[in-house]
């Protein structure tokens, strides 16, 4: 791979563990959430179905210009994690992934409360009825029968942070292997004129992308064809 | 045999859009219990609120000595902790699971009693071949089959079985009924019955609750309700006589049968019973002529005396219903009010009651 340099490699393996670890933690917290936004009568419900919408329609820039704030020393969230004695979060690879969070929130949560919503009510009732207590009956009729919503969750919240820039370019910086992502690599290239080398890494994320979207819809027509 | 004293005992009140409900319900702990009504009269959402399955309904709800529902306390126990087994309306299976695996579930979560005869029923329902098929590749009767086995298979201790045939027809829809026949013979729980067809609740209930906008309107032995002059006029179609008897005789040129019963003998059509065997017959009331004296030359097969026991009007201004002892059995006759004036009836007149063969149709 005489195209890519090291620097393009170390970037390539730090956007898919940040990508990696974004989602997996996405669906954990995911998966709640958007279970109570599916079943809730809250009247909490809107608006934070509004706040997990918000990443959609703002500016990444916005977005981390405010974690910024309140993430940095003089931030609120800042100064009570050193009153604790923990590191700041800012420009390091456990800040990207916090920010990164939050920006891909509605890729993973809105498809996830879609599914759980499309499978409704009844086959819980159902499973009630025959003895299935409330995790019982997560575990084993709503996650299952959610599955393809899950899948699209991952899917979206995996390609949806491995594109991300302006909130990497806010909290992250460029900081070699902690926040230098594929995106930033990018970037770097057309400033210094070097567009062969950011054509490369280009079309790595396009096909990434691609592949992913296009797996995503092969297993649900197979899915389909099988019903 | 109804009135055993510890069975289910429900007083909800709830209200759902524009119908308030107020139930007052005590079932007998045996047998088959048909909530009936007419189309919106909230038999459904009754049933839902006896699983627990409504959570705005308040009040008390227990089953034998054991309390599911106590609204005064606080006390609410969620579906899953009150054993029963439920059979929804529209079939409502899981479609990531295979027939067997729908089966199972509950069976495994009640710990595989030794008591349920798994295999028995999958087969007296006729399952066995089903048993690896995907539940989307299912017939309407078929998933309703599985639907009622899965319930049976929970191990509860109440069935509800809402409608589970409405949404079928023609031979599924015998089929089933065949299968919940058999069942019934069996069967060792009590079991609430929802439906509006009168026919199903004839062949199937022992006792009867009748429902309108939300309250309960009647309820007691079977015979003995649908036979009551004084039902609302939007039960008026229902109205008529279950008759519980045994076959005695089989015509096969005529291809009729004769049913015994307290009060006499009715020929009815031959639909493959076996003679000996016990069987229901309803006659509605509006297939029922009266007449003053055994007539010579009619074609209604069946002629039997009677005494005029009650007069009430009916729901149409033209009509009245005619309550009649037939040597022990109640029957009822819907006649215009012409003919009850212009025949000189009068309670404790003599007559004999008219009933059509062809009228048998169950």
């Amino acid at each position: 791979m005489a195209v890519l340099t090291d620097a393009d490699i170390e970037a390539l393996g730090l956007t898919l563990r940040l990508a990696t670890t974004v989602t997996v933690l996405l669906l954990l917290l995911g998966l709640p959430l958007a279970w109570w936004l599916a079943h809730t009568r809250s009247r909490w419900r809107r608006p934070i179905t509004a706040v997990v919408a918000l990443p959609l329609v703002l500016p990444p820039t916005v977005l981390g210009f405010y974690l910024l704030m309140l993430l940095g020393p003089d931030g609120a969230v800042g100064r009570a994690m050193a009153a604790l004695g923990l590191a700041a979060l800012p420009f390091t690879f456990k800040g990207l992934v916090v920010a990164s969070m939050l920006y891909s929130l509605p890729f993973v949560v809105q498809p996830l409360q879609n599914a759980f919503e499309a499978v409704g009510n009844r086959p819980l009732e159902v499973a009630a009825c025959l003895r299935a207590g409330p995790l019982d009956r997560f575990f084993s009729i709503a996650l299952p029968l959610a599955l393809p919503g899950v899948l699209t969750a991952a899917v979206l919240g995996f390609a949806h942070t491995v594109g991300e820039f302006g909130v990497v370019l806010m909290i992250g910086g460029n900081i070699p292997g902690q926040t230098r992502v594929l995106s930033m690599r990018i970037y770097d290239h057309v400033q210094a004129g070097e567009y062969h080398q950011a054509n490369v890494l280009s079309l790595c994320l396009l096909v990434v992308s691609f592949a992913a979207l296009l797996a995503m819809s092969l297993l649900r027509t197979r899915r389909h064809s099988r019903d | 045999m109804t009135d055993s004293p510890h069975g289910l005992e429900a007083k909800l009140a709830w209200r759902s859009g524009a119908l308030a409900f107020d139930i007052d319900l005590s079932l007998p702990a045996q047998g088959i219990t048909a909530l009936f009504g007419p189309s919106g009269a909230g038999k459904t959402s009754c049933l839902r609120a006896i699983a627990g399955l409504e959570q705005h309904a308040s009040g008390r709800v227990s089953f034998g000595s054991d309390v599911w529902q106590d609204s005064s306390h606080r006390v609410f126990l969620p579906p899953h902790r009150r054993r029963i087994g439920y059979v929804f309306q529209e079939p409502s299976l899981f479609t990531h699971r295979s027939v067997v695996g729908n089966l199972d579930f509950g069976y495994r979560r009640a710990g595989r009693p030794v008591h349920l005869d798994r295999d028995g029923l999958i087969d007296r329902f006729g399952l066995r071949p089903l048993l690896e098929r995907r539940i989307d590749n299912l017939s309407g009767g078929e998933r309703q089959r599985v639907s009622m086995v899965q319930a049976l298979l929970s191990d509860p201790a109440l069935l509800l079985f809402d409608e589970p045939l409405s949404a079928l027809d023609g031979a599924a829809r015998s089929d089933l009924m065949g299968c919940l026949e058999s069942l019934h013979a069996t069967l060792k729980v009590p079991m609430v019955y929802v439906s509006h067809n009168v026919d199903e609740v004839a062949r199937l209930a022992d006792h009867l609750v009748l429902m309108e906008a939300g309250h309960v309107v009647a309820q007691g032995n079977l015979q003995e309700t649908l036979t009551r002059l004084d039902l609302p006029p939007a039960l008026g179609e229902a109205v008529g006589t279950v008759i519980d008897g045994q076959v005695v005789d089989y015509d096969a040129h005529d291809q009729l049968i004769a049913l015994e019963f307290v009060g006499g003998r009715l020929w009815l059509p031959y639909r493959h019973e076996s003679v000996g065997q016990r069987l229901r017959c309803r006659i509605g009331a509006r297939d029922v002529v009266l007449t003053k004296a055994p007539q010579e030359g009619t074609s209604a097969l069946n002629q039997l005396p009677c005494r005029i026991v009650a007069v009430a009007d009916a729901d149409h201004p033209s009509q009245v219903l005619v309550q009649l002892d037939a040597g022990g059995s109640t029957l009822l006759a819907r006649i215009t009010r012409r003919s009850w004036h212009e025949l000189a009836l009068s309670p404790g007149s003599a007559v004999w009651a008219q009933v059509k063969a062809v009228a048998l149709g169950l």
